[in-house]
């Protein structure tokens, strides 16, 4: 009976001893690994951008021999879910994709990724400034841009046409000209997503930032109330606009990028126009699957003006895509980001068509003709406002969402809109 | 005599003891533990960023649900699915298990063809019906036509006044068929004898249907009224693949409302509420349909320690 035990005993012991070594061993790599190895998760994980980050991470690690890049790439929502649990588990990847704005804020708040003001100023100059704007909070900058972009109208210039419609429309009340005159033509005006409800809120927004200026949303962010008057203006505006009915069938359940989505009705050209970034072209092709969408009869226009608004139609509203730096990140991360924001590396970027550049001197790697009058827009923008579900914290974002879809299928008012986000907002 | 059963008393205790460990430690890290985290967090206004909430709250977050709309709507619109799924899918899928228990010709692949949907995965599930409901072009619209029934073509999912009953109308594709087999099974259980007694006795079809098939069938089915009860209390992937729970809220269930405030609004707090609330309903119904209706089914099966002292 005893001889077992006894082996028992040893083995275990053994077993103890290996694990120790194991401890210690991995202990050691992890020490080595901290002033070199980075975890960087972006959100491009399919062709063009993929092997291009994929690219710069090698060349990267040749001009730093010793250090090394573990690269995750997600798919955006899948993204979104994942770093969550990981942030809860206060254990943030070293580089990571960023939106800025109100998420970026709470990771800021939990002390999750790095102020890196200090870091980035020798070389900040070589970013337009506007690009910048999304992480940077408070006076200190938290992230690093490598995209930005902004919504506009995307118009088929034939069926506008057809439709005894020459010029885009510069104000509101054009607009809404235009979009009867689209459906006396029997065309469908306007392809919309309602059933992901972000695209429905750039409406609302833009109309907001037309009415009252970029201060009165910043205003309201700070304030937590958007019950002012800009916001009720512009709810009854959106709501004139849907009382047109300007929609394609089934619109309240429609996605974006699905073959039966948004993007595809304009890649068909089964609508006039759609309210969407800098994207858009690539969608309409890839999800119609119509090759190169509706080719030279796309165009783009800028979001009217409001009678006797404060906003002015050169203030752009968008976004961009941006890294920020986790808690524990190594030096070397940092230097990784000023490597990707070269200029050399901007254009090769750019070129794929996928990225608007943030890196000046970078903009003539656009080969598209509306990409660039996108770009061209931008550069000369008089002001810059981020998505209103990436700027305010995601639950008042959300809450835009949601109440602005109910407002376009007519079962909220204005002021119910106003009121609920204004709710969410202080709580 | 007495001290040693008492010894293999003890070393028996130890061996069921240690059996029960490996279970007994996942069970409690992978099942007790997050539900204990979740109540724990669920008394925070917490938004799920860095270690531990702090902002304690109490029941706040229980009281907000009684007064949210949506979550009350996610009541209301389970409370439908579930009427729905009793009263059309069981029959159907007890009607099927009747008829394909006569002797019919291809019997086994009608059997096979009415099991498989329960196969795919509920993702793929959606995805097929999210192109069938599709309202440009797709499947159900154009066998409409097809048919002559053209004026009943419809927006499916993007109506929210009909995305209840297109959600229902998968569920019920995808299910079914694990109703049909269990009920099948069921079925197959019934000494033939009693049947040809019946008819001997000269019962008709009818009569033997309700006097001898139906009670002898009567613990599947509600084994089968179980499971489609907590599925239903449970539903997620269908419905956050098929309509993300819209349009306007529509579709929503508890599963969805949890996911939307747990990982799109960051209010972990809440989004714990709502997860425990979903599991006390579960608990609640579980532990009340175990004592009444199924409480003749499980006789001996269950530990009843009460009954045996």
């Amino acid at each position: 009976m005893t001889t077992p035990i006894h082996l028992t005993r040893r083995s275990l012991l053994g077993l103890a001893g290996l694990g120790v070594g194991a401890v210690a061993l991995g202990g050691c790599g992890d020490s080595e690994g901290d002033s070199s190895a980075i975890d960087w998760w972006h959100i491009h994980n399919t062709d063009p951008m993929l092997p291009v980050w994929a690219a710069f991470a090698e060349e990267f690690k040749a001009e730093n021999p010793g250090t090394s890049i573990n690269i995750t790439p997600l798919e955006n929502e899948a993204y979104k879910a994942r770093l969550t649990t990981v942030t809860q588990a206060g254990n943030p990847p070293d580089i990571y994709h960023t939106w800025g704005g109100g998420v970026l804020g709470q990771q800021i708040d939990a002390g999750l990724c790095q102020d890196i003001t200090d870091a980035v100023a020798p070389w900040r100059d070589i970013l337009t400034p506007a690009a910048t704007l999304p992480y940077e909070i408070d006076g200190k900058l938290y992230g690093v841009p490598f995209d930005i972009g902004m919504i506009g109208f995307w118009y088929n210039k034939a069926l506008f046409s057809d439709a005894g419609v020459d010029t885009p429309p510069t104000t509101w009340a054009e607009y809404l000209e235009v979009v009867r005159r689209l459906k006396d033509a029997g065309v469908t005006p306007i392809a919309l997503a309602g059933g992901e409800k972000w695209p429905g809120h750039y409406y609302w927004a833009y109309l907001a930032m037309r009415i009252g200026g970029i201060e009165a949303l910043t205003q309201a962010g700070e304030d937590n109330n958007f019950t002012t008057p800009t916001f009720i203006d512009a709810g009854r505006r959106l709501a004139e606009l849907a009382a047109l009915e300007p929609f394609q069938p089934g619109f309240l359940g429609a996605s974006y990028g699905s073959p039966d989505g948004q993007g595809a009705a304009m890649g068909n050209g089964q609508a006039a126009m759609e309210l969407m970034g800098q994207w858009a072209p690539t969608v309409q092709a890839d999800a119609s699957g119509v090759d190169g969408g509706i080719g030279d009869d796309l165009g783009f226009f800028p979001f009217p003006a409001v009678e006797g608004g404060r906003g002015l139609v050169t203030d752009a509203f968008g976004g961009g895509g941006g890294f920020a730096i986790g808690r524990e990140a190594p030096p070397a991360a940092i230097r990784f980001l000023e490597f990707v924001s070269q200029v050399d590396k901007q254009r090769r970027a750019v070129a794929t068509g996928a990225l608007l550049p943030v890196t000046i001197g970078a903009e003539d790697a656009i080969e598209d003709p509306n990409l660039a009058l996108v770009a061209d827009t931008l550069a000369q923008a008089t002001g810059f406002q981020l998505y209103l579900d990436q700027a305010y914290a995601p639950a008042v974002g959300q809450e835009v969402n949601d109440r602005v879809a109910e407002l376009i299928a007519g079962t909220a008012t204005p002021e119910q809109v106003a009121d609920s986000v204004t709710t969410v907002a202080q709580r | 005599m007495d001290r040693s059963l008492r010894r293999r008393r003890i070393t028996d205790r130890i061996t069921i003891g240690l059996f029960l460990l490996p279970a007994l430690a996942l069970f409690g890290l992978l099942v007790i533990t997050p539900i204990l985290l979740a109540g724990y967090t669920s008394l925070f206004r917490w938004n799920g960023f860095g270690g531990l909430p702090t902002d304690f709250v109490g029941l706040d977050n229980f009281v907000r649900l009684l007064d949210d709309p949506i979550f009350l709507g996610d009541l209301r619109r389970g409370a439908t699915l579930l009427v729905l799924s009793v009263t059309v899918q069981l029959p159907l899928a007890l009607g099927l298990a009747l008829l394909l228990n006569q002797k019919l010709r291809g019997r086994a692949l009608y059997r096979l063809l009415f099991f498989a949907p329960y196969v795919l995965s509920e993702v793929i599930t959606a995805v097929l019906f999210t192109m069938v409901f599709s309202p440009n072009r797709g499947l159900a619209n154009q066998l409409l036509t097809v048919v002559g029934l053209g004026h009943l073509s419809s927006t499916w999912l993007s109506d929210p006044s009909t995305v209840l009953y297109s959600v229902f109308l998968v569920m019920t594709w995808k299910y079914f068929g694990f109703h049909l087999i269990l009920l099948l099974a069921g079925r197959q259980n019934i000494p033939k004898e009693l049947h040809e007694a019946a008819a001997t006795d000269g019962a008709g079809g009818w009569q033997t249907f309700r006097h001898i098939t139906l009670p002898l069938l009567a613990p599947t089915i509600r084994i089968s009224l179980f499971l489609a009860v907590i599925g239903t209390i449970q539903l997620f992937d269908l419905v956050w693949v098929l309509t993300g729970g819209g349009p306007l809220h529509a579709s929503e269930t508890m599963a969805v409302t949890m996911f939307q405030y747990g990982f799109q609004r960051f209010e972990v707090g809440y989004a714990s509420a709502i997860s425990i609330t979903m599991f006390l309903i579960s608990l609640f119904f579980a532990v009340l349909y175990q004592r009444f209706v199924l409480r003749r089914d499980l006789e001996g099966a269950m530990t009843n320690m009460g009954a045996q002292r």
